[in-house]
C-alpha cells in the first residue's frame, strides 16, 4: 500500500502500522520447533498465533498399527524430557482396560521413578527458564542433577532416556540392589545442597523478578477455562493435583503437599515447580523406606512375559514368550479415559479397544496443547521479550504437544 | 466388583447418573457405565445445550480433551469424545456424539475456549466440521497438506513423501515411493484372524464343515 508523506511532517501525520514478525520455527527459546506468527505494536505484543505440528509424527496413527507392548516406547518419543511419566499413563489405561493387578513393589517402583522423573523434568525446565530471562549459571549446576537422574534411569533401565521400563502389569525389571541406597544418599545429599544453591542464585533476585513477577498473569477462571493442568492451574491458585485427588499406584500412601501460587504469574509458576521437586524429593523417600520385596510385574502369564531364566527351563514359559512378542495379548473391548499428573500437568490417554491385540484408537492429550493455545491471551499487551519468559514457565516440550 | 487396577482412582459422586439424566433431559440418547467411567451419547445438534447443562448444573467445568474415532462400518462414521472433569465432585465424564463429514457438530468453543484447538485437530485428522468455530483451520499437519491421517482408510505411510533437493536448493514433495511394500502382519491365531486363503482351502468351502 503507499504512504504518503508530507514534505515537512509534523507529529500526527505518519501512519504507522503494525508489524507482523515470526518467532521461530528456530529459535533458541522457543523450547523446539515453535512457530509464533506475532503481531506487534512498537514493542508490545497484540496477538499471537501459534503454529504448532512441525514436529508432527503420527504417533497415534503407528500406535493403531502395533501391538500394545510395541506402541509402548512411541510414549518415550513424546515428552522426551519426562519419559517414564507418559508412559505412566499408557500402562495404567491398558491396566484398566484388563482391570489387571499389579504387585505392590511394581507401584512403589512406578511411584518412585515417576518421581525421578518430575525431578529430572522440571531441573530442564527450571534451568532453561532461567536461562531465557538472561541468567547462566544455575542451568548449568541443575543439568548436573538432571545427568545424575538419567544415570539412575540408565542403571535401572539400560537406557537414559527411552527406557520403556514401566509395562503392563509392572515394570520391566527389578532394580539393582545398590541403585535404592544410591538414590537415597543422593536425596540427601546431593540433589538439595546443588539444588538449593541453584535456587538461591534466581529467586530473589532482582533481574529474574523484574523478568517474571506480573507476567502473563492468569486468573484461576481463566485457568479452568483454558483446560490448564500440572504447574500452570496451581501456579493461578487452585489447589489441583491428580496424584492427590485421583491417585494412582501407591501414590494413596504417601505424605506430600501441593503448591499453590497466589497470583498466577510466571514468577509463581516457577516457584510452584521449585516446591515440586522438593515435594518429589520426599515422595521418593517414602518409597524407598516403604518399598517391599516381591515380584515387580504381574505374574498373569497372558499379559507379562516370563523371565529368561525360567525359558531355559519351561516349554510352556517359552510359548508364553513367543506369543507375547508375536501376537502380544488381547485386550478386552472398551474404551477408557486415563490422566495421570504428568510433570507438565494432566496428561491423559484415550484408550479405545476393538477386542484385537492391537489399540483401535488411541487419543494422547497433551498438556501444552491447552497452554500454547492460551499464548494469545496470556502474551496480550506484554512485551515481545517476555514471550520467552512466557513460554519457559508454561514448560512446552514438541515432542508431546505436536505428536 | 472390586478393583484390581491401580489407575486413577475415582469414585463416582452419589447420584451422579440421576443428577446427569435430570439435566440433560431428552437431550440424552443413552447413559452407559463401562470399567468405571460413565459414557454419555448426546444428539448432535444438542451438544451445546447439553454442555452448558453438565457444565451448569452438574460442575464439569473443565473440558480436558476432545478425541475423534473413525468407525468405518458405522452409520455415521465418526465419533468424537469430550471428555470433561469436575474439580469441585473429583469426577470425570465422556460426552459422545455422533456425526460424519456432512453433519457439523456444533461447535463449543464458547463455553470452552480450549476448544478451539482441540476442535481444529478433530477437523484436521478426521474431517469433522465443527459448526461455529472462527478458525478451523489444520493444526497438526503439514501447510497445505491433503486428507485428514487418522481415518482408518488412510495408509499409514501417508501420499507424499518429502525430502531437500540439493540440485534445487529446496524441499521437494513427491508421492511416496516404497522399496518394500509396507507389510502388516496381523500375529493372529488362524483360528481367529486369518482372513487368507490357504491353498487347498477351496476343497472344504465354510458351509460344508470347513474354515470359513
Amino acid at each position: 500500500m503507499s504512504l504518503t508523506i508530507e514534505k515537512t511532517p509534523t507529529t500526527g501525520d505518519e501512519v504507522i502500522e503494525n508489524y507482523t514478525i515470526n518467532f521461530g520455527p528456530q529459535h533458541p527459546a522457543a523450547h523446539g520447533v515453535l512457530r509464533l506468527v506475532m503481531e506487534l505494536d512498537g514493542e508490545i505484543i497484540d496477538r499471537i498465533d501459534p503454529h504448532v505440528g512441525l514436529l508432527h509424527r503420527g504417533t497415534e496413527k503407528l500406535i493403531e498399527h502395533k501391538t500394545y507392548l510395541q506402541a509402548l516406547p512411541y510414549f518415550d518419543r513424546l515428552d522426551y524430557c519426562s519419559p517414564l511419566a507418559m508412559e505412566h499413563s499408557y500402562v495404567l489405561a491398558i491396566e484398566k482396560l484388563l482391570d489387571l493387578e499389579v504387585p505392590e513393589r511394581a507401584q512403589y517402583l512406578r511411584v518412585l521413578f515417576a518421581e525421578l522423573t518430575r525431578i529430572c523434568n522440571h531441573m530442564l525446565n527450571l534451568g532453561s527458564h532461567v536461562m531465557d530471562v538472561g541468567a547462566m549459571t544455575p542451568n548449568l549446576w541443575m543439568f548436573e542433577l538432571r545427568e545424575d537422574c538419567l544415570n539412575f534411569f540408565e542403571r535401572a533401565s539400560g537406557a537414559r532416556m527411552h527406557a520403556a521400563w514401566f509395562r503392563p502389569g509392572g515394570v520391566h525389571q527389578d532394580v539393582p540392589l545398590k541403585l535404592l541406597t544410591d538414590i537415597g544418599d543422593w536425596i540427601d545429599s546431593r540433589l538439595p545442597e546443588l539444588f538449593d544453591d541453584a535456587i538461591s542464585l534466581v529467586a530473589d533476585n532482582r533481574i529474574f523478578k523484574q523478568r517474571n513477577v506480573d507476567i502473563a498473569t492468569v486468573s484461576k477462571e481463566d485457568a479452568v477455562k483454558w483446560g490448564f493442568s500440572g504447574p500452570m492451574i496451581r501456579g493461578a491458585g487452585i489447589p489441583w493435583d491428580i496424584r492427590k485427588s485421583q491417585p494412582y499406584d501407591v501414590y494413596d500412601r504417601m505424605d506430600f503437599e501441593i503448591p499453590v501460587g497466589t497470583k498466577g504469574d510466571c514468577y509463581d509458576r516457577f516457584m510452584v515447580r521449585v516446591e515440586e521437586v522438593r515435594q518429589s524429593a520426599r515422595i521418593i523417600k517414602q518409597c524407598i523406606s516403604e518399598m517391599p520385596e516381591g515380584p515387580i510385574c504381574s505374574d498373569d502369564r497372558k499379559i507379562s512375559p516370563p523371565k529368561r531364566a525360567e525359558m531355559k527351563q519351561s516349554m510352556e514359559a517359552l510359548i508364553h514368550h513367543f506369543k507375547l512378542y508375536t501376537e502380544g495379548f488381547h485386550v478386552p473391548e472398551g474404551s477408557v479415559y486415563v490422566a495421570t499428573e504428568s510433570p507438565k500437568g494432566e496428561f491423559g490417554v484415550y484408550l479405545v479397544s476393538d477386542g484385537s491385540n492391537k489399540p483401535y484408537r488411541c487419543k494422547i492429550r497433551p498438556t501444552a496443547f491447552s497452554h500454547l493455545q492460551a499464548m494469545d491471551m496470556m502474551c496480550k499487551g506484554h512485551m515481545l521479550a517476555d514471550t520467552t519468559a512466557i513460554i519457559g514457565a508454561i514448560d512446552v516440550v514438541f515432542g508431546e504437544c505436536d505428536r | 466388583m472390586s478393583v484390581q487396577h491401580a489407575a486413577p482412582a475415582m469414585t463416582h459422586p452419589k447420584g451422579v447418573k440421576a443428577a446427569i439424566k435430570k439435566a440433560l433431559g431428552k437431550k440424552l440418547l443413552r447413559l452407559d457405565e463401562a470399567h468405571g467411567e460413565i459414557a454419555v451419547h448426546v444428539a448432535t445438534d444438542k451438544l451445546n445445550e447439553a454442555m452448558v447443562a453438565l457444565r451448569d448444573k452438574c460442575e464439569y467445568q473443565q473440558l480436558m480433551e476432545i478425541a475423534g474415532v473413525d468407525w468405518p462400518d458405522r452409520d455415521p462414521r465418526f465419533e468424537v469424545v469430550y471428555c470433561l472433569l469436575s474439580m469441585t465432585k473429583n469426577h470425570r465424564i465422556r460426552v459422545h456424539v455422533a456425526t460424519n463429514e456432512d453433519i457439523p457438530v456444533p461447535t463449543v468453543t464458547d463455553i470452552w475456549p480450549v476448544a478451539g484447538w482441540l476442535e481444529r485437530e478433530v477437523f484436521d485428522m478426521y474431517g469433522v466440521l465443527f459448526d461455529g468455530n472462527i478458525d478451523l483451520r489444520r493444526i497438526l499437519t503439514d501447510y497445505g497438506f491433503a486428507g485428514h491421517p487418522q481415518r482408518k482408510d488412510f495408509p499409514l505411510t501417508g501420499y507424499t513423501e518429502l525430502r531437500y533437493s540439493e540440485e534445487e536448493k529446496r524441499v521437494k514433495y513427491e508421492p511416496v515411493e516404497l522399496a518394500q511394500d509396507f507389510r502388516s502382519f496381523d500375529f493372529m491365531s488362524p483360528w481367529e484372524g486369518a482372513d487368507y486363503i490357504l491353498p487347498g482351502d477351496e476343497r472344504a468351502p465354510a458351509d460344508k464343515g470347513g474354515k470359513k
